[in-house]
């Protein structure tokens, strides 16, 4: 708290960064348990061949370099290496990283491909001061066999620019501490330091910007100009030269680790009876039930896994309308699943896998049988439901921005949230029921336009007693053919007083067609 | 027992005066909704669907609300059909339900006449449910009397109202308490458009229900209140005939190869 800073301003920001730049190959190293001394390389197969991902120590001195193609790379060295490079596995084990990294900070963040980003502000003492924090760090990832590089800056974008183009292990001060002008200290990196895309740096190449320095030279309204229309932080030059001095923030993503809840029960002697797998299930659903509610979390979906002694797996799956962890309810779902499940020899082991849950605040259980005398709730309702009946047998209708009747509503899950929407007009009657599919029928009327007088549906006759319309819906011209007719819609009622909702599909000589078709697509109260 | 200590203690009078009283709108202010009605119609129009959501709606607005319970019912409404009745007489249709319904409506589409029944059996016991619509084509096997007095008695006892119609149905057996048989009937003309067809009316029997006689009344919508006038042209028939009309026609006779 000394030069200046009072009591309650917050210390100043310090970002970790750490670089491990032979990400690939350290991996495909500690995997194969050996050392490959002569020149190897990592390909991954494009559309021209295979190109080359990383290159060791030796392939690198043999000529091979990451993006060049390997048959380039072989009419140089005959005798180069190959093994298949693994993107996925390498972010996976980035990101196990990332976790593990939150030992020297409070959060950490990846900083993809093979970098990650630690939030040291104000730790460092717990170490014995900056420089005793960055040693600590690489020799952490030594004994991992990783090789790294690391720097400690105010901003993410100067601890990156220092980890990569640096001094090993460097460390820039915080600006307010030692008054020490930040843009000078970092002005001998090269552009590169930016983290730009590889076009952009070609650009800045040919400009003759090679330093970070060079790039104030030239003054601010010139770059402006050069790269005006590049929004991206990445494509623009100024934007990243502002988040690396620290003017404009620069958000990061840390990495949150989450456990999912997860109940198994190994059994010593295999099952082939439904009674007993209840019983089992029952005890799995009670795990779980502690399981998460040790998180004051509820589960969304549920995986069922049994393992059979002849090594086949019979996995079930269970999705809920609304977070629950009541072990009954989750039992009696799973109960109505398992009617089919064939136990062959036997089921050894039974595992249960809350895959997707939400946060769900602890509640006073009820005292009584409260379900019994109250009903059950509207989620489990629907839960029941849509396991016996099906995914989409249980649905909630809602209005869908649209002039056509038949698309102006659709079904979506029941408790999922229902978009705002535009209220529909009052002087628009609507029929209370609307049919799957229009049917045709065959109507009397007065060409070319008159009102319906007498019409055939399903077999008999109706007469026109009254009459409302029409009311005239224009083809959605955005999204239809071009030939698609109007439809002019009639309330109409009968002779015995059922009332109908009609329509004429277009108009005679409107040239899309020849006479219009007349449809009954509603049943009115 | 002599028969004035009878009357003196249970009133029978009183009783009959009630058991004889005529039905009418607004009854559930004062005897609670009726837990399980059925309405017979016929598919080629929606008279069955909208006196059954007029019914409830009626009910709903008129039946006496507890102290605990909210002054708003913002519960939801559960509306079954089978595949077979929602391809006669289509799916109901949000821009066209009446407005304080229609955000809460939840549709579900049973295959078979069973899955409708589980459905609306599931639906009566939840206590976050307003009331009930259910929709069944013709006379399952699987709806017999033992199935209409299981979801009678699940809906008596968790208090949510069922109401069940029946399309193209015979007046078969049930425990529903009252069972109506609707039919169309021309509307009143608007002041605006003599010409437009105006607000809904139904012709509608009641012909077995438990506690009030049968008849025949004509109603309507006014202003989204449900509205019952006499019949126009000829009285009911007579009461006693009426009376048995459930019991006459059971079943429909099996067909002579099974």
């Amino acid at each position: 708290m000394s030069s200046g800073q009072g009591p309650t301003s917050p210390p100043p920001r310090r970002i970790l960064s750490i670089w491990l730049g032979a990400l690939a190959m350290d991996r495909w190293h500690l995997a194969q348990e050996q050392a490959e001394h002569g020149p190897l390389v990592l390909i991954a197969d494009t559309a021209h061949g295979p190109r080359i991902e990383a290159a060791n120590a030796a392939g690198r001195g043999a000529g091979a370099r990451p993006g060049m193609m390997l048959a380039d790379a072989r009419t140089l060295c005959p005798e180069i290496r190959t093994a298949p490079s693994d993107p996925a596995g390498d972010r996976a084990l980035l990101e196990k990283l990332a976790e593990w990294a939150m030992r020297w900070g409070p959060w950490s963040a990846l900083d993809s491909p093979d970098g990650l980003l630690v939030d040291v502000t104000a730790v460092a003492h717990l170490f014995g001061g900056e420089p005793r924090l960055l040693e600590d760090v690489q020799a952490a990832f030594a004994r991992r066999n990783l090789t790294s590089r690391t720097a400690i800056a105010p901003t993410a974008g100067a601890a990156w620019a220092l980890a990569h183009f640096g001094a090993e292990r460097s460390i820039l001060a915080p600006p307010e501490r030692d008054h020490a002008d930040m843009p000078a200290q970092l002005a001998d990196l090269p552009v590169a330091a930016l983290r730009l895309d590889g076009d952009v740096l070609t650009v800045l190449r040919r400009l003759g910007l090679k330093r970070l320095g060079e790039l104030t030279t030239i003054g601010r309204d010139a770059l402006q100009r050069r790269f005006r229309n590049r929004r991206s932080p990445a494509a623009n030059p100024l934007v990243r030269l502002d988040q690396l001095l620290g003017r404009v923030p620069e958000p990061l993503l840390p990495v949150v680790p989450q456990q999912m809840p997860l109940v198994q029960r190994r059994l010593l002697e295999p099952i082939r009876h439904r009674s007993l797998l209840d019983r089992v299930l029952i005890d799995l659903g009670d795990d779980m039930a502690r399981a998460l509610e040790g998180s004051a979390q509820g589960a969304r979906r549920l995986e069922l896994g049994l393992w059979r002694v002849d090594g086949e797996v019979v996995v079930r799956r269970l999705e809920l309308a609304a977070a629950t962890r009541d072990p009954a309810h989750i039992c009696r779902l799973f109960a109505a699943k398992l009617d089919d499940v064939d136990a062959g020899f036997g089921i050894e082991m039974l595992r249960l896998r809350a895959s997707w849950a939400e946060p769900l605040a602890l509640e006073q259980q009820d005292l009584e049988a409260a379900a019994e005398q109250h009903g059950t709730s509207l989620a489990a309702c629907i839960d029941r439901l849509s396991v016996r009946l099906g995914e989409g047998a249980v649905t909630r209708p809602v209005l869908h921005p649209s002039h056509i009747p038949e698309r102006a509503q659709r079904w979506q899950p029941p408790l999922a949230a229902q978009a705002p929407v535009q209220a529909e007009l009052a002087f628009h009657q609507r029929p209370l029921k609307l049919l799957d599919r229009p049917e045709r029928i065959a109507v009397l009327y007065a060409t070319p336009d008159g009102y319906p007088q007498r019409f055939r549906w399903r077999g008999s006759v109706h007469d026109v007693a009254r009459v409302e319309g029409p009311e005239r819906i224009a083809p959605e011209w955005w999204r239809e053919r071009g030939a698609a007719r109007l439809r002019d819609y009639y309330r109409i009622e009968d002779g015995e007083g059922r009332r109908y909702w009609i329509y004429r599909q277009g108009l005679v000589g409107d040239g899309r067609g020849g006479l219009p078709d007349w449809y009954l697509q509603g049943l009115c109260a | 027992m002599p028969i004035e200590t009878l009357s003196q203690t249970c009133d029978v009078a009183a009783l009959a005066a009630q058991r004889s009283a005529r039905w009418q709108p607004g009854l559930a202010a004062r005897a609670g909704p009726v837990s399980h009605s059925e309405v017979f119609a016929s598919t080629n129009h929606a008279g069955g669907a909208a006196l059954a959501l007029a019914l409830a709606l009626d009910d709903w607005r008129h039946a006496p609300r507890g102290e605990t319970r909210e002054a708003q019912d913002q519960r939801a409404v559960l509306w079954v059909q089978t595949r077979e009745a929602a391809r006669l007489t289509g799916r109901p249709y949000r821009a066209g339900l009446p407005g304080d319904l229609s955000h809460r409506v939840i549709h579900v589409l049973a295959e078979k006449p069973e899955d409708a029944l589980f459905a609306l059996e599931e639906g009566v016991r939840c206590r976050e449910i307003a009331f009930v619509i259910g929709e069944l084509s013709g006379n399952p096997r699987a709806l017999d009397f033992t199935a209409s007095r299981r979801l009678t008695l699940a809906a008596e006892r968790h208090g949510v109202p069922l109401y069940l119609v029946r399309l193209e149905a015979q007046r078969d057996l049930s425990s529903a308490r009252m069972r109506w048989e609707v039919g169309c009937a021309s509307s009143a003309a608007p002041a605006w458009n003599a010409q437009a067809p105006g607000a809904p009316a139904w012709q509608a029997e009641l012909f077995r229900a438990r506690a009030h006689p049968p008849g025949t009344w004509l109603l309507g919508e006014e202003g989204g209140r449900l509205r019952a006038g006499r019949k126009r042209e000829g009285e009911d028939e007579s009461p006693g005939r009426a009376w048995t009309g459930g019991l006459q026609q059971r079943r429909r006779p099996r067909a002579a190869g099974r």
